[in-house]
């Protein structure tokens, strides 16, 4: 590991806290240590880090400007709905209360650069003041003036100011048209497999051994490195499985040392745990409870992804189906397909030059009301008469969102629809109704 | 004057570096207004008498200054009006009031920032106008001096000139350069952009009211002028406190200066961009290297300064992908070569990564569709694609289309330093089609 962090101007007791709290991160700490230079001396109007999630961007931040003690305020923009919350947090964190409540009711850049010039030449400066940015990326969707102004906030408010943006998005994507002051960038890396596997050790419950913990976290990354390199969801997915993990020590199935047989044990586990806790379609909450309940079954494992399962009526099944043929066969082969007795149907026969691409890459595509219609009566067992129900199931397939209406702006009395489905949910429905919906698609012929 | 002491005795090193730190970051860190500004004798002499036809003789008068970011507008404008202040008449008579296009975004605020610095609220009080011309007439009104005799003048400051032009009717700009021209008072209105074109913003009867003098800032240094810009910006004048050190200190700037590998990383520069600010930049970076333990710039430090400031950004953000997003990004490119940039979505990105694939036994790689969606929409979020339209907010995420936002070298050269690369996977990249 790298030597400690060393900069003149602050406790050599605290650089050394900092390092230890920051493994892994050391190059990067030192970097911004050096650009900050001694607390009194100027820093860089603006700094603009940029790197993946959970690289440590605002732990980095944090850690040094609380250890260090340096003037700061950090403002998280999703936190800040407004930018009158920035403007308060600022002035709040460096010039107390009585200064963020000088602020009028919606404060304008005008009024937030005023107040903070005539706070700072009563407080002038003894230390950089640090501003710190979250997901900056954000400032972007506000008013235009805001990021050109803070990035040169320093020249705005003639104070010894720094404002740090942290964001996940490079820079070029910031810049405004008639360009502004250029931040200087850093870049935080991502953090390389032996580092993931050296921070997400340090998190071993001391009851358990250094080697056993470690061998875990090598199983953990073994599985999921290749999706997901995002520290914190690696970290909280080792929080989430370890218990199972730990089962069959429990149980004395297993020695600690065997870590094939806990591997064995573990990786299945895993991998379903990739669907659903990674996917987030269980919260962690969710998928604890429902490990708690597959353990009283004491059931097999059974998929967790299943999809909520709809009941429709029976026509609606059907409308469904119409609809999905309706969004992925090209409208000149209904007739083919739906036209009784007519033939054989050839694929060559419809080839049109320009059709490289199947219907099923490019998407749904929308369709009038009668066409669905049309083929909803010739799939339909024609038995059954259909009656204005029709229309009322129609705009409940639209409320459940299997559907969706697609209104051409020029084209407002004749309603357009997309089949909003996936092939394996309209294969299922399908199923259900005896309906072999492979038969009727253009692309499977 | 009361500096500090010059004298002979050599300062510890820590004490010594601990000043070149002070000094160089006011310089390149903090705009410190240089003594001379270099390069701009014209334009500053120019700048200087214009205003002071307005200062001292009460003749009004409007200029814009135009240069491109960083070449040292404000800079000039700051460097002329300290000149200008040292007359003691100037400086007892004239206001000043500093707008930026930036804050005082409609001409609501512009008046009470201005009412303000004028220090006129108080006289304002509760007043009501009937029209912005009104309200700025009495302010000007009520500078006039005790004996009512004459105005004092007022310097208007406007930067980011170009941004007033989108107010409302332009009622301000119109309103100032009305004021410039007839002889209401004297005020002389200072626009600061980096536009160009910025007469073309202006409304026809606003342009008819500015007086048409421009002074331009395109410097364009030779690149022998801008490395001894490198060495003056670094330089230590004869009022550092330790004679000796600041001897030393030049002295190995200039050898900096000299070396070969520095002057091949400086033309790099050079040819990138010309103005203070980017070099400014540079050179912090370089001065943030300096410490007791390396107390002088060397070459490596320019050149690793230099290599973060010409950084493929995008190029780092790739590093970090998984090998799924990576493999997601090499079937984009695929299609872009086969299609011709035409935009795709999901499926087809998905149905070229199978095509791979297939053609492989190993599977390593065989994610479910949520797990690609989650990998797509993390590419998403990163900007590295983007939605060819937002306007398709009913479409499936999956068919929604999209255009890859990066270019075939950056992606090949990010598989270079891609750790641990399957080769497999190189090879599909490289392969002429998925
Ligand atoms: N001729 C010069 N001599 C010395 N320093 C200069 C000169 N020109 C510019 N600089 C320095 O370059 C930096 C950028 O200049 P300045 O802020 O005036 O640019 P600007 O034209 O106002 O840019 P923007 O359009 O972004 O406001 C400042 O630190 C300034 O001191
Ligand atoms: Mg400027």
């Amino acid at each position: 590991m790298s030597a400690l962090l060393q900069q003149p101007g602050y406790e050599e007791e605290r650089l050394q806290t900092v390092s230890k709290k920051l493994p892994c991160r050391e190059v990067q700490a030192g970097m911004l240590l050096s650009l900050m230079g001694q607390p009194h001396q100027y820093s860089y109007p603006s700094i603009f880090i940029y790197g993946h999630q959970s690289s440590g961007k605002s732990h980095v931040l944090n850690v040094l400007l609380k250890e260090l003690e340096l003037p700061h305020a950090t403002v998280s923009f999703v936190e800040c709905v407004s930018v009158a919350l920035l403007f308060e947090q600022v002035l709040l964190s460096f010039f107390g209360c009585d200064a963020a409540s000088l602020l009028p009711r919606s404060p304008s850049l005008s009024d937030f650069v005023r107040i903070y010039r005539q706070q700072s030449s009563q407080s002038p400066a003894k230390q950089t003041r640090y501003i710190v940015m979250e997901k900056a990326e954000l400032l972007r969707d506000s008013d235009a003036n805001l990021l050109p102004a803070l990035l040169r906030l320093q020249e705005l408010v003639e104070d010894n100011v720094t404002v740090i943006l942290l964001s996940e998005i490079v820079w070029d994507r910031f810049r405004p048209n008639t360009g502004c002051f250029e931040p200087l960038l850093l870049h935080f890396p991502d953090y390389s497999k032996g580092e993931l596997q050296h921070i997400l050790a340090q998190d071993r419950n001391p009851s358990y051994s250094d080697e056993f913990y470690s061998a875990y976290i090598n199983i953990l990354l073994g599985v999921f490195y290749s999706v997901c390199r995002d520290l914190r969801e690696l970290r909280h997915l080792a929080a989430l499985n370890f218990s199972k993990f730990c089962e069959p020590l429990a149980e004395g199935k297993v020695k600690e040392t065997d870590t094939h047989k806990l591997w064995r044990n573990i990786e299945p586990h895993l991998k379903k745990a990739m669907q659903t806790v990674y996917l987030r379609e269980v919260s962690s909450l969710q998928w604890e409870q429902m490990q708690q309940m597959e353990e009283k079954e004491n059931g097999a494992v059974r998929g967790l992804s299943a999809h909520t399962h709809v009941e429709l009526p029976y026509y609606s099944k059907f409308l469904l189906i119409a609809a999905y043929l309706a969004s992925f066969n090209p409208a000149r082969t209904d007739k083919r397909f739906f036209v009784k007795h007519h033939g054989k149907i050839k694929k060559t026969n419809f080839l049109k030059k320009n059709e490289k691409t199947s219907n099923h890459l490019l998407g749904p595509k929308p369709f009038p009301l009668d066409r669905l219609l049309a083929i909803f009566y010739s799939v339909v067992d024609s038995r059954v008469a259909p009656t204005a129900s029709i229309f009322s199931q129609i705009s409940s397939l639209v409320t459940l969102q299997l559907l969706t209406q697609v209104s051409h702006g020029d084209q407002i009395d004749a309603p357009k629809y997309k089949c909003a489905v996936s092939m394996d949910f309209i294969c299922a429905i399908s199923r259900t109704v005896n309906f072999e919906i492979i038969k009727y698609l253009y692309d499977f012929l | 004057m009361s500096k500090r002491k010059v004298n002979d005795a050599p300062l510890p090193v820590g004490t010594c570096i601990s000043e070149v730190q002070d000094i160089l970051r006011k310089r390149l860190c903090h705009q410190q207004l240089p003594d001379t500004p270099e390069g701009v004798q014209a334009q500053h002499k120019h700048l200087l008498e214009l205003l002071k036809r307005t200062a001292i003789h009460g003749e009004s008068n409007s200029v814009l200054i135009v240069g491109p970011r960083g070449s040292g507008k404000t800079m000039l404008l700051k460097c002329v009006l300290r000149d200008l202040l040292e007359e003691k008449e100037v400086e007892r008579n004239l206001l000043q009031v500093h707008l930026n296009g930036l804050l005082q975004t409609d001409d609501r605020i512009a008046l009470q920032e201005m009412t303000r610095q004028l220090h006129l609220e108080n006289v304002v009080g509760d007043k009501v106008f009937g029209s912005f011309a009104e309200n700025l007439s009495f302010l000007l009104e009520a500078l006039k001096k005790g004996d009512r005799s004459s105005s004092r003048p007022v310097l208007f400051v406007l930067d980011e000139f170009d941004l007033f032009a989108h107010h409302k009717n332009q009622t301000l700009l119109y309103n100032l350069f009305d004021v410039s021209q007839s002889a209401q008072a004297p005020v002389a209105v200072v626009g600061v952009t980096c536009r160009l074109d910025v007469l073309e913003l202006l409304e026809k009867r606003v342009k008819s009211r500015f007086s048409h003098r421009q002074i331009h800032l395109l410097s364009n240094p030779t690149f022998s002028q801008y490395l001894e810009r490198v060495q003056t910006q670094l330089s230590l004048q004869d009022d550092f406190p330790d004679k000796t050190f600041a001897q030393d200190w030049n002295a190995s700037v200039k050898t900096l200066c000299e070396d070969k590998s520095v002057e091949d990383a400086l033309q790099r520069h050079y040819n990138s961009s010309k103005n203070f600010r980017s070099n400014h930049m540079l050179l912090m970076l370089c001065l943030s290297r300096v410490s007791v333990a390396n107390p002088a710039i060397k070459p490596a430090d320019l050149l690793e300064a230099s290599k973060m400031c010409l950084i493929d950004a995008q190029a780092n953000m790739l590093h970090g992908l998984s090998i799924l997003e990576l493999c997601l990004i090499i079937a984009m490119k695929h299609l872009n070569d086969v299609y011709e940039g035409e935009p795709f979505n999901l499926q087809m990105v998905h149905n070229e990564f199978k095509k791979f694939l297939q053609r492989k036994s190993n599977s390593m790689y065989n994610f479910e569709q949520p797990v690609i969606m989650k990998a797509f929409e993390h590419l998403q979020q990163l900007e590295m694609i983007r939605p060819v339209d937002s306007s398709s907010v009913k479409t499936q995420r999956e068919y929604q289309l999209m255009r890859l936002m990066l270019d075939n070298t950056q992606v090949m050269e990010a598989l270079q330093k891609y750790p641990q690369c399957p080769t497999d996977i190189k090879q599909w990249a490289m392969s002429a089609y998925g």
